[in-house]
Protein backbone atom coordinates (compact mmCIF):
# COMPACT_ATOMS: atom_id res chain seq x y z
CA UNK A 1 0.00 0.00 0.00
CA UNK A 2 1.47 3.29 -1.02
CA UNK A 3 1.10 6.02 1.53
CA UNK A 4 1.08 9.68 0.62
CA UNK A 5 3.63 11.86 2.36
CA UNK A 6 2.02 13.42 5.41
CA UNK A 7 2.73 17.01 6.21
CA UNK A 8 2.17 18.71 9.54
CA UNK A 9 -0.78 21.10 9.43
CA UNK A 10 -1.27 21.84 13.09
CA UNK A 11 1.50 21.71 15.63
CA UNK A 12 1.05 22.22 19.36
CA UNK A 13 4.10 22.77 21.54
CA UNK A 14 3.75 22.63 25.30
CA UNK A 15 0.23 24.00 25.03
CA UNK A 16 -1.42 24.58 28.41
CA UNK A 17 -4.93 25.93 28.89
CA UNK A 18 -6.23 27.22 32.21
CA UNK A 19 -9.79 28.08 33.20
CA UNK A 20 -9.22 30.42 36.10
CA UNK A 21 -7.03 28.53 38.54
CA UNK A 22 -7.87 25.14 37.09
CA UNK A 23 -5.48 23.75 34.51
CA UNK A 24 -7.46 21.99 31.78
CA UNK A 25 -4.59 21.04 29.48
CA UNK A 26 -1.06 20.06 30.52
CA UNK A 27 1.76 20.72 28.06
CA UNK A 28 0.20 19.22 24.99
CA UNK A 29 2.65 18.64 22.15
CA UNK A 30 1.26 17.06 19.05
CA UNK A 31 1.53 17.20 15.26
CA UNK A 32 -1.67 16.86 13.27
CA UNK A 33 -1.29 16.02 9.62
CA UNK A 34 -2.71 17.67 6.55
CA UNK A 35 -5.69 16.09 4.85
CA UNK A 36 -6.02 13.42 7.44
CA UNK A 37 -8.74 12.73 9.96
CA UNK A 38 -7.47 12.80 13.50
CA UNK A 39 -9.77 11.64 16.27
CA UNK A 40 -9.56 12.84 19.87
CA UNK A 41 -10.87 10.32 22.35
CA UNK A 42 -11.01 10.19 26.12
CA UNK A 43 -13.46 10.33 28.98
CA UNK A 44 -15.58 13.44 29.59
CA UNK A 45 -13.60 16.32 31.01
CA UNK A 46 -10.28 14.96 29.75
CA UNK A 47 -9.51 18.13 27.78
CA UNK A 48 -10.10 16.91 24.23
CA UNK A 49 -12.78 19.51 23.52
CA UNK A 50 -10.68 22.17 25.18
CA UNK A 51 -7.81 21.33 22.86
CA UNK A 52 -10.13 21.34 19.85
CA UNK A 53 -11.45 24.74 20.81
CA UNK A 54 -7.97 26.16 21.19
CA UNK A 55 -7.27 25.39 17.53
CA UNK A 56 -9.71 28.09 16.39
CA UNK A 57 -9.37 30.09 19.60
CA UNK A 58 -12.98 29.61 20.64
CA UNK A 59 -11.61 29.45 24.17
CA UNK A 60 -11.04 33.18 23.87
CA UNK A 61 -14.78 33.50 24.51
CA UNK A 62 -14.36 32.08 28.00
CA UNK A 63 -13.39 35.12 30.06
CA UNK A 64 -11.21 33.22 32.51
CA UNK A 65 -9.38 31.11 29.93
CA UNK A 66 -5.61 31.52 29.62
CA UNK A 67 -3.26 29.80 27.19
CA UNK A 68 0.49 29.22 27.39
CA UNK A 69 2.77 27.45 24.96
CA UNK A 70 2.43 27.57 21.20
CA UNK A 71 0.03 26.36 18.57
CA UNK A 72 1.13 26.61 14.96
CA UNK A 73 -1.06 26.29 11.91
CA UNK A 74 0.98 26.12 8.70
CA UNK A 75 3.93 27.26 10.79
CA UNK A 76 2.22 30.41 12.11
CA UNK A 77 1.77 30.75 15.85
CA UNK A 78 -1.95 31.48 16.15
CA UNK A 79 -1.62 32.82 19.69
CA UNK A 80 0.81 35.50 18.56
CA UNK A 81 -0.54 38.99 19.13
CA UNK A 82 -0.38 39.82 15.42
CA UNK A 83 -2.86 37.09 14.52
CA UNK A 84 -6.37 38.25 13.64
CA UNK A 85 -8.68 35.78 15.35
CA UNK A 86 -11.53 36.54 12.96
CA UNK A 87 -9.34 35.64 9.98
CA UNK A 88 -8.15 32.54 11.82
CA UNK A 89 -11.70 31.31 12.31
CA UNK A 90 -12.40 31.76 8.63
CA UNK A 91 -9.61 29.32 7.89
CA UNK A 92 -10.51 26.91 10.69
CA UNK A 93 -14.14 25.87 10.42
CA UNK A 94 -16.02 24.30 13.28
CA UNK A 95 -19.00 21.99 13.62
CA UNK A 96 -20.57 21.75 17.04
CA UNK A 97 -22.06 18.95 19.05
CA UNK A 98 -25.48 20.56 18.94
CA UNK A 99 -26.39 21.56 15.42
CA UNK A 100 -26.91 25.28 15.43
CA UNK A 101 -28.56 26.42 12.23
CA UNK A 102 -29.49 30.08 12.33
CA UNK A 103 -33.24 30.71 12.22
CA UNK A 104 -32.93 31.76 8.60
CA UNK A 105 -33.49 30.03 5.28
CA UNK A 106 -31.24 27.14 4.23
CA UNK A 107 -29.71 29.39 1.59
CA UNK A 108 -29.01 32.21 4.02
CA UNK A 109 -27.41 29.81 6.47
CA UNK A 110 -24.86 28.65 3.94
CA UNK A 111 -24.40 32.14 2.49
CA UNK A 112 -23.80 33.61 5.95
CA UNK A 113 -20.02 33.10 5.94
CA UNK A 114 -19.42 34.18 2.33
CA UNK A 115 -21.51 37.30 2.93
CA UNK A 116 -19.33 38.14 5.93
CA UNK A 117 -16.44 38.05 3.50
CA UNK A 118 -18.17 40.66 1.40
CA UNK A 119 -19.52 38.45 -1.38
CA UNK A 120 -22.81 39.95 -2.50
CA UNK A 121 -23.00 38.87 -6.14
CA UNK A 122 -26.03 36.62 -6.41
CA UNK A 123 -24.62 34.26 -9.05
CA UNK A 124 -21.42 33.81 -7.09
CA UNK A 125 -23.37 33.18 -3.87
CA UNK A 126 -25.64 30.71 -5.67
CA UNK A 127 -22.59 28.83 -6.83
CA UNK A 128 -20.98 28.73 -3.38
CA UNK A 129 -24.21 27.63 -1.72
CA UNK A 130 -24.77 24.87 -4.24
CA UNK A 131 -21.19 23.61 -4.04
CA UNK A 132 -21.15 23.70 -0.25
CA UNK A 133 -24.41 21.81 -0.03
CA UNK A 134 -23.13 19.25 -2.51
CA UNK A 135 -19.93 18.93 -0.45
CA UNK A 136 -22.01 18.35 2.64
CA UNK A 137 -24.10 15.70 0.82
CA UNK A 138 -27.24 17.69 1.48
CA UNK A 139 -27.96 19.34 -1.86
CA UNK A 140 -30.25 16.66 -3.29
CA UNK A 141 -32.43 16.68 -0.21
CA UNK A 142 -32.92 20.44 -0.03
CA UNK A 143 -32.43 21.79 -3.55
CA UNK A 144 -36.16 22.44 -4.00
CA UNK A 145 -36.58 24.33 -0.74
CA UNK A 146 -33.48 26.46 -0.32
CA UNK A 147 -35.67 29.36 0.76
CA UNK A 148 -37.49 27.50 3.51
CA UNK A 149 -36.35 27.73 7.12
CA UNK A 150 -33.38 25.66 8.23
CA UNK A 151 -35.20 24.98 11.48
CA UNK A 152 -37.54 22.66 9.60
CA UNK A 153 -34.75 20.23 8.71
CA UNK A 154 -34.21 16.98 10.59
CA UNK A 155 -31.38 16.73 13.13
CA UNK A 156 -29.07 14.95 10.70
CA UNK A 157 -29.84 17.41 7.92
CA UNK A 158 -29.23 20.32 10.29
CA UNK A 159 -25.83 18.92 11.20
CA UNK A 160 -24.92 18.52 7.53
CA UNK A 161 -26.18 22.05 6.94
CA UNK A 162 -23.75 23.22 9.63
CA UNK A 163 -20.98 21.38 7.79
CA UNK A 164 -22.05 23.06 4.53
CA UNK A 165 -22.03 26.40 6.31
CA UNK A 166 -18.53 25.74 7.61
CA UNK A 167 -17.08 24.67 4.24
CA UNK A 168 -18.74 27.62 2.47
CA UNK A 169 -16.02 29.98 3.76
CA UNK A 170 -13.44 27.63 2.27
CA UNK A 171 -11.42 26.75 5.36
CA UNK A 172 -8.44 24.41 5.28
CA UNK A 173 -9.21 22.79 8.62
CA UNK A 174 -12.51 21.44 9.94
CA UNK A 175 -12.95 20.94 13.66
CA UNK A 176 -15.79 18.68 14.72
CA UNK A 177 -16.89 18.55 18.33
CA UNK A 178 -18.85 15.30 18.75
CA UNK A 179 -20.77 16.01 15.55
CA UNK A 180 -22.84 12.83 15.72
CA UNK A 181 -23.63 12.57 19.40
CA UNK A 182 -27.17 13.87 18.89
CA UNK A 183 -27.86 11.93 15.69
CA UNK A 184 -29.56 8.64 14.96
CA UNK A 185 -27.48 5.79 13.44
CA UNK A 186 -28.54 6.49 9.86
CA UNK A 187 -27.70 10.18 10.06
CA UNK A 188 -24.47 9.26 11.82
CA UNK A 189 -23.52 6.94 8.97
CA UNK A 190 -24.20 9.73 6.49
CA UNK A 191 -22.03 12.20 8.39
CA UNK A 192 -19.22 9.65 8.72
CA UNK A 193 -19.35 8.94 5.01
CA UNK A 194 -19.17 12.67 4.49
CA UNK A 195 -16.12 12.99 6.74
CA UNK A 196 -14.26 10.42 4.66
CA UNK A 197 -15.19 12.39 1.56
CA UNK A 198 -14.21 15.74 3.08
CA UNK A 199 -10.76 14.62 4.14
CA UNK A 200 -9.68 14.79 0.50
CA UNK A 201 -9.86 18.56 0.83
CA UNK A 202 -9.66 19.35 4.51
CA UNK A 203 -7.61 18.55 7.55
CA UNK A 204 -10.21 17.19 9.95
CA UNK A 205 -10.04 16.94 13.71
CA UNK A 206 -12.93 15.16 15.34
CA UNK A 207 -13.76 14.76 19.00
CA UNK A 208 -15.81 11.67 19.66
CA UNK A 209 -17.06 9.51 22.48
CA UNK A 210 -17.79 6.75 20.07
CA UNK A 211 -14.84 4.39 19.82
CA UNK A 212 -16.18 2.67 16.71
CA UNK A 213 -16.59 6.03 15.06
CA UNK A 214 -12.98 6.95 15.76
CA UNK A 215 -11.93 3.60 14.33
CA UNK A 216 -14.10 4.05 11.23
CA UNK A 217 -13.26 7.58 10.19
CA UNK A 218 -9.80 8.44 11.49
CA UNK A 219 -6.29 7.69 10.40
CA UNK A 220 -4.75 8.97 13.64
CA UNK A 221 -6.10 8.93 17.16
CA UNK A 222 -5.07 10.89 20.21
CA UNK A 223 -6.10 9.68 23.64
CA UNK A 224 -6.52 12.36 26.30
CA UNK A 225 -6.85 11.72 29.97
CA UNK A 226 -7.08 14.24 32.83
CA UNK A 227 -5.77 17.05 30.66
CA UNK A 228 -2.78 15.11 29.41
CA UNK A 229 -2.13 13.68 25.99
CA UNK A 230 -1.54 10.08 26.92
CA UNK A 231 -0.97 8.52 23.54
CA UNK A 232 -1.05 9.58 19.92
CA UNK A 233 -0.57 7.16 17.10
CA UNK A 234 -2.12 5.56 14.05
CA UNK A 235 -5.71 4.69 14.86
CA UNK A 236 -5.13 1.04 14.08
CA UNK A 237 -2.28 0.90 16.56
CA UNK A 238 -4.24 2.71 19.28
CA UNK A 239 -7.10 0.26 19.00
CA UNK A 240 -5.16 -2.95 18.51
CA UNK A 241 -1.86 -2.52 20.21
CA UNK A 242 -1.65 0.63 22.38
CA UNK A 243 1.65 1.35 24.14
CA UNK A 244 0.10 2.70 27.31
CA UNK A 245 -1.92 0.85 29.88
CA UNK A 246 -4.47 3.70 30.28
CA UNK A 247 -5.14 3.74 26.57
CA UNK A 248 -5.74 0.03 26.51
CA UNK A 249 -8.07 0.24 29.50
CA UNK A 250 -10.05 3.01 27.84
CA UNK A 251 -10.38 1.55 24.34
CA UNK A 252 -11.33 -1.83 25.72
CA UNK A 253 -14.00 -0.15 27.81
CA UNK A 254 -12.56 -0.91 31.18
CA UNK A 255 -13.18 2.67 32.29
CA UNK A 256 -14.44 5.95 30.90
CA UNK B 1 -61.98 17.79 62.73
CA UNK B 2 -58.22 18.04 62.79
CA UNK B 3 -56.41 21.36 62.99
CA UNK B 4 -54.65 20.66 59.72
CA UNK B 5 -57.94 20.34 57.93
CA UNK B 6 -59.28 23.48 59.53
CA UNK B 7 -56.23 25.41 58.38
CA UNK B 8 -56.71 24.01 54.90
CA UNK B 9 -60.34 25.07 54.77
CA UNK B 10 -59.44 28.49 56.13
CA UNK B 11 -56.70 28.97 53.53
CA UNK B 12 -58.99 28.06 50.66
CA UNK B 13 -61.67 30.34 52.08
CA UNK B 14 -59.26 33.27 52.43
CA UNK B 15 -57.99 32.75 48.90
CA UNK B 16 -61.53 32.68 47.53
CA UNK B 17 -62.42 35.90 49.33
CA UNK B 18 -59.26 37.58 48.00
CA UNK B 19 -59.98 36.47 44.45
CA UNK B 20 -63.58 37.64 44.63
CA UNK B 21 -62.47 40.98 46.09
CA UNK B 22 -59.96 41.57 43.31
CA UNK B 23 -62.28 40.43 40.56
CA UNK B 24 -65.03 42.55 42.06
CA UNK B 25 -62.75 45.57 42.19
CA UNK B 26 -61.67 45.20 38.57
CA UNK B 27 -65.13 44.50 37.23
CA UNK B 28 -66.88 47.21 39.21
CA UNK B 29 -64.30 49.80 38.15
CA UNK B 30 -64.28 48.69 34.55
CA UNK B 31 -68.04 48.23 34.62
CA UNK B 32 -68.64 51.73 35.92
CA UNK B 33 -66.47 53.29 33.26
CA UNK B 34 -67.92 51.07 30.55
CA UNK B 35 -71.53 51.75 31.49
CA UNK B 36 -71.10 55.46 32.06
CA UNK B 37 -68.38 56.11 29.52
CA UNK B 38 -69.40 54.08 26.50
CA UNK B 39 -72.60 56.03 25.70
CA UNK B 40 -70.56 59.23 25.75
CA UNK B 41 -67.96 58.04 23.28
CA UNK B 42 -69.13 59.71 20.13
CA UNK B 43 -67.50 60.70 16.91
CA UNK B 44 -67.72 64.27 18.10
CA UNK B 45 -65.76 63.38 21.24
CA UNK B 46 -63.02 61.65 19.32
CA UNK B 47 -62.67 64.21 16.57
CA UNK B 48 -63.32 67.65 18.03
CA UNK B 49 -61.46 70.07 20.25
CA UNK B 50 -62.82 71.06 23.67
CA UNK B 51 -65.10 74.09 23.72
CA UNK B 52 -66.52 76.43 26.27
CA UNK B 53 -63.83 76.04 28.94
CA UNK B 54 -63.54 72.27 28.48
CA UNK B 55 -67.17 71.65 29.34
CA UNK B 56 -68.24 70.80 25.80
CA UNK B 57 -66.78 69.42 22.60
CA UNK B 58 -64.33 66.57 22.32
CA UNK B 59 -60.89 65.45 23.37
CA UNK B 60 -59.16 65.05 20.02
CA UNK B 61 -56.18 67.30 20.86
CA UNK B 62 -55.56 65.24 23.99
CA UNK B 63 -55.65 61.95 22.05
CA UNK B 64 -53.39 63.47 19.41
CA UNK B 65 -50.99 64.84 22.03
CA UNK B 66 -50.82 61.56 23.94
CA UNK B 67 -50.14 59.59 20.76
CA UNK B 68 -47.43 61.99 19.63
CA UNK B 69 -45.89 61.96 23.11
CA UNK B 70 -45.52 58.17 23.31
CA UNK B 71 -44.31 58.02 19.72
CA UNK B 72 -41.49 60.52 20.28
CA UNK B 73 -40.76 58.83 23.60
CA UNK B 74 -40.32 55.47 21.84
CA UNK B 75 -38.05 56.98 19.20
CA UNK B 76 -35.87 58.45 21.95
CA UNK B 77 -36.01 55.67 24.54
CA UNK B 78 -36.07 52.37 22.65
CA UNK B 79 -32.70 52.74 20.88
CA UNK B 80 -30.97 53.83 24.08
CA UNK B 81 -32.55 51.01 26.06
CA UNK B 82 -31.68 48.47 23.36
CA UNK B 83 -28.06 49.58 23.18
CA UNK B 84 -27.79 49.44 26.97
CA UNK B 85 -29.24 45.93 27.00
CA UNK B 86 -26.81 44.85 24.26
CA UNK B 87 -23.92 46.26 26.23
CA UNK B 88 -25.04 44.53 29.43
CA UNK B 89 -25.78 41.19 27.83
CA UNK B 90 -23.23 40.90 25.03
CA UNK B 91 -20.20 42.93 25.99
CA UNK B 92 -19.81 42.53 29.72
CA UNK B 93 -19.40 39.48 31.82
CA UNK B 94 -21.33 38.86 34.99
CA UNK B 95 -19.65 40.24 38.07
CA UNK B 96 -17.63 42.98 36.36
CA UNK B 97 -17.87 46.46 37.87
CA UNK B 98 -19.39 48.41 34.97
CA UNK B 99 -22.49 46.25 34.40
CA UNK B 100 -23.14 46.15 38.13
CA UNK B 101 -23.05 49.91 38.31
CA UNK B 102 -25.39 50.17 35.32
CA UNK B 103 -27.78 47.56 36.69
CA UNK B 104 -27.86 49.37 40.01
CA UNK B 105 -28.63 52.60 38.19
CA UNK B 106 -31.40 50.96 36.16
CA UNK B 107 -32.98 49.42 39.25
CA UNK B 108 -32.80 52.73 41.06
CA UNK B 109 -34.36 54.45 38.08
CA UNK B 110 -37.26 51.99 38.23
CA UNK B 111 -37.96 52.97 41.84
CA UNK B 112 -37.90 56.74 41.45
CA UNK B 113 -41.35 58.34 41.91
CA UNK B 114 -42.68 59.77 38.68
CA UNK B 115 -43.06 63.29 40.04
CA UNK B 116 -39.32 63.30 40.68
CA UNK B 117 -38.84 62.47 37.02
CA UNK B 118 -41.01 65.48 36.23
CA UNK B 119 -38.81 67.76 38.28
CA UNK B 120 -35.69 66.18 36.81
CA UNK B 121 -37.06 66.81 33.33
CA UNK B 122 -37.73 70.42 34.16
CA UNK B 123 -34.30 70.92 35.66
CA UNK B 124 -32.23 68.95 33.19
CA UNK B 125 -34.03 69.08 29.86
CA UNK B 126 -35.87 72.39 29.98
CA UNK B 127 -33.60 74.54 32.07
CA UNK B 128 -30.24 72.99 31.24
CA UNK B 129 -30.44 71.45 27.75
CA UNK B 130 -33.09 73.88 26.51
CA UNK B 131 -31.30 76.97 27.70
CA UNK B 132 -28.04 75.58 26.35
CA UNK B 133 -29.58 74.95 22.93
CA UNK B 134 -31.06 78.43 22.74
CA UNK B 135 -27.72 79.96 23.67
CA UNK B 136 -25.88 77.83 21.13
CA UNK B 137 -28.20 78.81 18.31
CA UNK B 138 -28.36 82.41 19.49
CA UNK B 139 -32.15 82.45 19.81
CA UNK B 140 -33.39 85.71 21.24
CA UNK B 141 -36.68 84.26 22.43
CA UNK B 142 -36.98 80.90 24.14
CA UNK B 143 -37.57 78.16 21.56
CA UNK B 144 -36.16 75.18 23.43
CA UNK B 145 -35.94 76.63 26.92
CA UNK B 146 -39.59 76.06 27.70
CA UNK B 147 -41.75 73.01 28.36
CA UNK B 148 -42.21 71.15 25.08
CA UNK B 149 -43.23 67.84 23.55
CA UNK B 150 -39.60 66.80 23.10
CA UNK B 151 -38.72 67.39 26.75
CA UNK B 152 -41.84 65.61 28.02
CA UNK B 153 -41.02 62.69 25.72
CA UNK B 154 -37.41 62.62 26.89
CA UNK B 155 -38.54 62.60 30.52
CA UNK B 156 -40.91 59.71 29.84
CA UNK B 157 -38.16 57.91 27.95
CA UNK B 158 -35.95 58.14 31.05
CA UNK B 159 -38.85 56.87 33.16
CA UNK B 160 -39.48 53.85 30.95
CA UNK B 161 -35.83 52.99 30.25
CA UNK B 162 -35.79 50.16 32.83
CA UNK B 163 -38.81 48.51 31.17
CA UNK B 164 -37.15 48.58 27.76
CA UNK B 165 -33.79 47.37 29.05
CA UNK B 166 -35.30 44.44 30.94
CA UNK B 167 -37.47 43.30 27.99
CA UNK B 168 -34.66 43.53 25.47
CA UNK B 169 -32.22 41.76 27.79
CA UNK B 170 -34.72 38.96 28.25
CA UNK B 171 -34.98 38.61 24.48
CA UNK B 172 -31.19 38.63 24.08
CA UNK B 173 -30.84 35.94 26.73
CA UNK B 174 -33.35 33.87 24.77
CA UNK B 175 -30.92 33.62 21.86
CA UNK B 176 -28.97 30.40 22.47
CA UNK B 177 -25.27 30.78 23.15
CA UNK B 178 -24.56 28.07 20.54
CA UNK B 179 -25.95 30.36 17.88
CA UNK B 180 -23.46 33.07 18.78
CA UNK B 181 -20.65 30.53 18.77
CA UNK B 182 -21.80 29.21 15.40
CA UNK B 183 -21.55 32.69 13.97
CA UNK B 184 -18.23 33.52 15.62
CA UNK B 185 -16.77 30.20 14.43
CA UNK B 186 -17.55 31.26 10.86
CA UNK B 187 -15.33 34.27 11.30
CA UNK B 188 -17.97 36.82 12.21
CA UNK B 189 -16.86 39.60 14.50
CA UNK B 190 -18.69 40.14 17.73
CA UNK B 191 -20.59 43.08 16.30
CA UNK B 192 -21.50 41.16 13.11
CA UNK B 193 -22.82 38.38 15.30
CA UNK B 194 -24.96 40.80 17.27
CA UNK B 195 -26.17 42.62 14.18
CA UNK B 196 -26.90 39.61 11.98
CA UNK B 197 -27.80 36.86 14.42
CA UNK B 198 -28.68 38.16 17.87
CA UNK B 199 -30.69 41.28 17.04
CA UNK B 200 -32.85 39.77 14.26
CA UNK B 201 -33.87 37.13 16.78
CA UNK B 202 -34.70 39.75 19.38
CA UNK B 203 -36.92 42.07 17.37
CA UNK B 204 -40.04 40.76 19.06
CA UNK B 205 -38.46 41.46 22.46
CA UNK B 206 -37.59 44.98 21.41
CA UNK B 207 -41.15 45.45 20.18
CA UNK B 208 -42.56 44.11 23.45
CA UNK B 209 -40.27 46.46 25.36
CA UNK B 210 -41.51 49.47 23.46
CA UNK B 211 -45.17 48.51 23.82
CA UNK B 212 -44.75 47.92 27.55
CA UNK B 213 -42.98 51.25 27.87
CA UNK B 214 -45.81 52.97 26.02
CA UNK B 215 -48.42 51.19 28.12
CA UNK B 216 -46.59 52.17 31.28
CA UNK B 217 -46.19 55.79 30.31
CA UNK B 218 -49.34 56.65 28.35
CA UNK B 219 -51.26 57.43 31.52
CA UNK B 220 -48.42 59.08 33.45
CA UNK B 221 -49.12 62.72 34.24
CA UNK B 222 -46.53 63.68 36.82
CA UNK B 223 -43.45 63.47 34.55
CA UNK B 224 -44.99 65.70 31.91
CA UNK B 225 -46.56 68.17 34.30
CA UNK B 226 -43.61 70.56 34.25
CA UNK B 227 -42.08 69.50 30.98
CA UNK B 228 -44.67 70.07 28.28
CA UNK B 229 -48.33 69.41 28.94
CA UNK B 230 -50.83 72.24 28.94
CA UNK B 231 -54.37 72.87 30.06
CA UNK B 232 -55.73 73.80 26.68
CA UNK B 233 -54.34 74.74 23.29
CA UNK B 234 -55.74 76.83 20.47
CA UNK B 235 -54.17 74.52 17.87
CA UNK B 236 -52.53 71.13 17.61
CA UNK B 237 -48.78 70.91 18.28
CA UNK B 238 -46.85 71.50 15.07
CA UNK B 239 -43.40 70.33 16.12
CA UNK B 240 -41.37 68.80 18.92
CA UNK B 241 -40.86 72.21 20.52
CA UNK B 242 -44.63 72.78 20.83
CA UNK B 243 -46.63 72.14 23.93
CA UNK B 244 -49.43 69.61 23.85
CA UNK B 245 -52.59 68.33 25.52
CA UNK B 246 -52.73 64.92 27.15
CA UNK B 247 -55.52 62.49 28.10
CA UNK B 248 -54.41 61.96 31.68
CA UNK B 249 -53.82 65.62 32.36
CA UNK B 250 -57.04 66.51 30.59
CA UNK B 251 -58.87 64.21 33.00
CA UNK B 252 -57.31 66.01 35.92
CA UNK B 253 -58.31 69.34 34.44
CA UNK B 254 -61.87 68.18 33.76
CA UNK B 255 -62.39 66.86 37.25
CA UNK B 256 -60.76 69.59 39.32
CA UNK B 257 -60.13 72.72 37.28
CA UNK B 258 -63.41 73.11 35.48
CA UNK B 259 -65.86 75.90 36.41
CA UNK B 260 -68.64 73.33 36.27
CA UNK B 261 -67.39 69.90 37.26
CA UNK B 262 -70.82 68.26 37.14
CA UNK B 263 -71.29 69.33 33.56
CA UNK B 264 -68.05 67.63 32.57
CA UNK B 265 -68.92 64.28 34.16
CA UNK B 266 -69.89 62.54 30.90
CA UNK B 267 -66.67 63.82 29.35
CA UNK B 268 -64.69 62.55 32.32
CA UNK B 269 -66.11 59.05 32.02
CA UNK B 270 -65.52 58.97 28.29
CA UNK B 271 -61.95 60.29 28.61
CA UNK B 272 -61.15 57.73 31.30
CA UNK B 273 -62.48 54.95 29.12
CA UNK B 274 -60.40 56.09 26.13
CA UNK B 275 -57.27 56.22 28.31
CA UNK B 276 -57.98 52.80 29.82
CA UNK B 277 -58.63 51.28 26.42
CA UNK B 278 -55.37 52.69 25.14
CA UNK B 279 -53.22 51.26 27.97
CA UNK B 280 -55.11 47.95 28.14
CA UNK B 281 -54.78 47.38 24.42
CA UNK B 282 -51.06 48.09 24.54
CA UNK B 283 -50.44 45.86 27.55
CA UNK B 284 -52.48 43.09 25.99
CA UNK B 285 -50.54 43.39 22.75
CA UNK B 286 -47.25 43.18 24.66
CA UNK B 287 -48.36 40.10 26.60
CA UNK B 288 -49.58 38.46 23.42
CA UNK B 289 -46.36 39.11 21.52
CA UNK B 290 -44.29 37.96 24.48
CA UNK B 291 -46.15 34.66 24.78
CA UNK B 292 -45.70 34.16 21.04
CA UNK B 293 -41.92 34.64 21.32
CA UNK B 294 -41.67 32.15 24.15
CA UNK B 295 -43.62 29.47 22.36
CA UNK B 296 -42.34 29.91 18.82
CA UNK B 297 -38.74 30.98 18.96
CA UNK B 298 -36.17 28.23 18.55
CA UNK B 299 -38.96 25.71 19.13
Amino acid sequence: MSKKITETKIEAKDLCVYYGAKQALHRISIDLFEREVTAFIGPSGCGKSTFLRSINRMNDLVPTARVTGNLYIDGVDIYHSSVDVVELRKRVGMVFQKSTPFPKSIYDNVAFGPRLNGITDRTELDKIVEESLINAALFDEVKDRLDSSAMGLSGGQQQRLCIARAVAVNPSILLMDEPCSALDPISTAKVEELILELKKQYTIVIVTHNMQQAARVSEYTAFFYMGHLVEYDKTRKIFTNPSKKETEDYVTGRFG
Amino acid sequence: MSTKRLIGIFAVGAATVAVIAIAGLVFSTMGTFLVKGLPNITWQLLSEAPRNNNTEGGIFPAIYGTTLLVLVMSILGVPIGTITAIYLNEYTRAGAVMPRVIRFAVNTLAGVPSIVFGLFGLGFFVQFLGVGLDKTFGNTEAIWAKPALIWASATLAALTLPVVIVSVEEALKNVPQEMREGSLALGATRWQTIWKIVLPNSTTGILTGSILAIGRSAGEVAPILFTGVVYSLPQLPDGVSSQFMHLGYHLFVLSTQSPDVDKTLPLQYATTLVLLMLTFTLNFAATFIRSRIRSKQFR
